[in-house]
Order: structure tokens, then sequence, then C-alpha cells
């Protein structure tokens, strides 16, 4: 057998890891980039602003967008204070014991369970059992307890980050606890809870498998006009347009494709431009 | 009479959990003095110092007994604010620990928060604090420049600074040097005479020399107890105990 020289090992491993990472990258810059290139002559004023017609094969996605947006707003209304306020909790009042222990597995655990077991979860509580109905509210409901997890985990991380030594100087001129979690820790952690936020709302916005029993409409002649209504939304319009409709024109499903897809990119941009402002801020 | 005395400790026993970590202190702090804390590591002077403003309750598991009277009031009576104590006793860190924002917010920290100033009374408060701590003429030009761009020794006077701007009475100092250059030591030992005209000043210190050039008193704490407490020249030139004469002359550290 042929040894190799140090020289030659590190060149090979070099190539070989240069080599995944290519092999990473390639497949999802074809799908972005073929998605966005057949769906951009789709994409207009008119398709973003116009209600579908003709059974969806022609017209806009309008109800389909807005429903997102009300969908991501209304699980950040649900998801932020709850999970913010819970990673407080957890970072700066429990005590390592049993209990918080075990929450932190629970968390942890609730973030890998497939988004269909909260779809079927939700279906359970929200729509039947709180009889909520197939509703904004109740899909809402179910994407916050996705998305919860994932803004806890990320936030206590935040929090955990910000030195202690600032909250003992804090506490230590005579500010309460509460006021020093709220003019010095939570500032301090600020980048990187939005940064947990927008991943956890991110995904929300692109999930259809917890909004498919819990809120999510086939097609709806009109917009929703309360929470209590069903709610087209760009995920499942995606599904619907892609799976369920004989003679869909394929423009219109590239469209679809690429709208969803941007929504996700710029909130994906968002959140890695609030962690490099976050870099540039740590200074400890 | 207790109103000429800032704090009066007595039969102080403090335990982290089941250990021990100091034993039967007694001690009387004057107004207007500096006392200086001396001792080998982890002999229990910061132990002692956290608890003149009860920074030890923050930290869990912990028993104290024994009374510290400070101007008249046992500070661990029921109905004691303990944050208007710690307003009254500051405390200075070893290391300087600025907040990574501006000079002027961090010195308008506490009167913020506190509610103790706005607006113009609170620039005021904050020039004030910077001229008291010997900083206000090295960077009065820029009260914006971020604190984390000045040297250690003007982080540590930026943090007495910002403890003044809540109007203490008193100011825990633990190893307040430790981190710096003899020069910045300098300064800081400079500062520390000065705000003796209007304040009690309690310092630890590693430094024989230190603790001679700028204390009243001197206390020497030894595994938990405090052995020897006397004039800071009767301490460094005749101390009673043999043990004394040996930490102090550096026969052991
Ligand atoms: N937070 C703490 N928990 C448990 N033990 C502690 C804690 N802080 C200090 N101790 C112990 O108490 C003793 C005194 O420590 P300390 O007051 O820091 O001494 P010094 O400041 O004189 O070096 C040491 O034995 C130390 O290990
Ligand atoms: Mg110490």
């Amino acid at each position: 057998m042929i040894r190799l020289s140090r020289h030659h090992t590190e060149r090979i491993v070099f190539a070989v890891i240069g080599l995944a990472s290519v092999a990473t990258a390639v497949p999802i810059i074809i799908i972005v980039s073929s998605i966005f290139f057949s769906g951009a002559e789709a994409v207009s004023w008119q398709f973003l602003l116009e209600m579908p017609r003709d059974g969806m094969r022609s017209g806009g996605i309008w109800p389909a967008i807005i429903g997102t947006i009300y969908l991501v707003v209304g699980t950040g209304l649900i998801s932020i204070p709850l999970g913010v306020a819970s990673a407080i909790y957890l970072s700066e009042y429990a005590a390592d014991s049993y209990w918080t222990r075990m929450i932190r597995l629970a968390i942890v655990n609730l973030a890998g369970i497939p988004s269909v077991v909260y779809g079927l979860f939700g279906l359970g509580l929200f729509v039947l059992f709180l009889d909520l109905g197939s509703s904004i509210v109740a899909a809402c409901l179910t994407l916050s307890i996705m998305t919860i997890p994932v803004i806890i985990s990320t936030a206590e991380e935040a929090l955990r980050a910000v030195p202690q030594s600032f909250r003992v100087v804090s506490v230590g001129m005579g500010a309460t606890r509460w006021q020093t979690i709220r003019r010095v820790v939570l500032p301090q952690a600020l980048p990187g809870i939005l940064t947990g936020v927008i991943l956890g709302l991110n995904r929300a916005a692109g999930e259809t498998a917890p909004i498919l029993f819990t809120g999510a409409a086939f097609f709806l002649p009109k917009l929703p006009n309360s929470i209590f209504d069903q709610t087209m939304a760009l995920p499942y319009h995606l599904f619907v347009i892609s799976t369920q409709v004989p003679e869909m024109p394929i423009t219109i499903q590239y469209g679809t494709a690429t709208v969803l897809l941007a929504f996700v990119l710029i909130m994906n941009i968002l959140a890695a431009s609030v962690r490099s402002w976050q870099r540039r801020k740590r200074e400890w | 009479m207790s109103d000429e005395i800032t704090f009066q400790i007595e039969q102080l026993n403090f335990y982290y959990g089941n250990t021990q970590a100091l034993c039967d202190v007694n001690m009387t702090v004057l107004p207007r003095e500096i006392t200086a804390l001396i001792g080998p590591s982890g002999c229990g002077k910061s132990t002692f110092l956290r608890c003149l403003n009860r920074m030890n309750d923050t930290i869990t598991d912990t028993r104290i007994s024994g009374s510290i009277v400070l101007n008249g009031q046992n500070i661990y009576a029921p109905n004691i604010d303990e944050t208007e104590l710690r307003r009254q006793v500051g405390l200075v860190f070893q290391r300087p620990n600025p907040f990574p924002q501006s000079i002027f917010d961090n010195v308008a920290f506490g009167p913020r928060v506190l509610g103790i100033a706005t607006g113009n009374d609170l620039h005021e408060l904050v020039v004030q604090s910077l001229r008291a701590a010997a900083l206000w003429d090295e960077i009065k030009e820029d009260l914006k420049q971020p604190a984390l761009s000045l040297s250690l020794g003007q982080q540590q006077r930026l943090c007495i600074a910002r403890v003044l701007a809540v109007t203490p009475d008193v100011i825990l100092m633990d190893e307040p040097c430790s981190a710096l250059d003899p020069i910045a030591t300098n300064q800081i030992e400079e500062l520390i005479q000065e705000l003796k005209e209007h304040y009690t000043i309690v310092i630890v210190t590693h430094n024989m020399q230190q603790a001679a050039r700028v204390s009243d008193k001197t206390g020497f704490f030894w595994l938990g107890e405090l052995i020897e407490f006397d004039e800071t020249t009767t301490i460094f030139t005749r101390p009673s105990l043999q043990r004394t004469e040996d930490y102090v002359t550096g026969r052991f550290g």
C-alpha cells in the first residue's frame, strides 16, 4: 500500500470536503433557479393581486398570499409572546430541576416531530374538541404548537449568551430582576431571539400538513371575513393546483412556487441579516 | 452612637450549602473611612463584601446568621427593600464590565432604570458622576463613543462612575485593580482617595502596598474568620498576630 504524505492527505481531504459542499449546493441552485426561471413569466401584478378564475386555471393567487400572511401573523401573535416568555422563564427564573430538564427534553423532541402529526393533533384538539372548526384560528394555534419549540430553544440560547456579569451589575445597582431582564438581558439577546422567531415563522409559512385539516381551504371565492373562516394558503394552494386540478397550466404552478419560494427566501435573508447585525453588535 | 457608624457587623456567619464561608465576623466600618480587606484567596473576602449589599441573596442555597446594621438599620430585617439597599451600597467588580453601549448610556443606566433622573437632570448627573470618577477630562469630547473602546483602566473608572450615578453612600470594591496595569492602578488609587471625601469605602485587595497606601483600617481574613482588624498602620507595623505579620510581609500568600 502506498503511504501518502501528510501533504497529499491534506489535499485529498480538502477535495472531498469541497466536493461534498458542491454536491449539496448544486441541487438547491438547480431547483431554485429552474423554478424562478419558469415562474418568472407567470408572476405579474395581476397574478399576485387577483382572485383565481376558471377553477384556478387562470387569474391570480391573491387569496393564497393574503391567507399565508394571515397565518404567519396569527401564528406570530400567539407563538412569539408564549415562546419568548417561556424562554425567559427557563433561562432567567427556573432553577435547574428535574422538571425544567423534562421541559427542555420535551422542547427538543417537539422540534423533531413530523408536521403531519401536528396537523392531526390540531384537528383533534382545536378543530374538534375545542370546536373551533376548520378555521384560521385553529390553523394558527396548530402552527404555533409547531413554532413555539423553535422559538423557545433559540431564544433561550440567546438569553444564556448574555454575560452573567451584566445581570450582576444591574441587580447590584438596585434594579429588580425583571428590570434587569427588560433593560439589560432582552436588548442584548434581541437579535438572537429575532433570528429564532423568523426561522420558526418561516417554517409555519411553508408547511402544508399542519393546516391541511385545521384551516386551509381548497378554493374560496372570496377572502376570509373573520378568524373563524377557512383560508387559502400558498403551500396548500401549490399542492392543490399541482395534483388536484386537471388541465392546470404549468406556468401557474411555477408562478405559485416562485412566490412561495420568494416569501421563504425573503424571511431567510431577513434572519441572516439579523444574525450578522448581531455578530457586529456583540463585542463582549 | 449608631449614626456615627456606617456598618456594624456582629457575629456574621455565612454558608454555601453546608460549607461555612464566614465564621463569627465582627467589624465596625466608620463613615468616610477606607476599610481594606486582605487575606489569601478563598478566605471569604468577596463573600463578606457581597453580604454588605445582600448580593448573596441572588445565589441559591446560602444561609446567613448574625447581624449587619447599616446606619442603624439591620439590612437583613424583613422590612428592608434590598433594591434600595443595593442602590445605597454600590459594588465595583474585579474585571471592568461596562455594557456594550456608549459611555453616556452606561452611566445613565442606573438613574434611568431606577427613575432617579431624566432629561437635563440626567445629563447633569452623568457629567457629575464622570467627573467624580476622574474620567471626564479624558472623554468629555465624545460621550457617545462605545464604552468598550476605552482602555481597561478607563473602563474601570467608567464602572465606578456608573455606580456613583445612583448616588450611593457606600462603595464596595472587590479587587478593582487586579486586571489593571500599574499606571491605571495608580489612577484608581488616587480616585479612591478623592472618593473618600464623600463616600465610605470597603475595598478588597491582594496588593499589600495598596492596602497600606489607601486605607484607614485593614482587616485580615483567614479561612473565613476576621482574625485581625485594626488601624492600617498598626496592621502593617506591629500586628498582634504572627500570622498577620507573615502575610503582610509576604512570607506566605
Ligand atoms: N457561589 C459560591 N458557591 C459555593 N461556594 C462559594 C461560592 N463563592 C465562593 N464560594 C466559596 O467560599 C469560599 C470563600 O470564597 P470568596 O469569598 O470568593 O473568597 P475570596 O474572595 O477571599 O477569594 C471559598 O472556599 C469559595 O470556594
Ligand atoms: Mg474574591
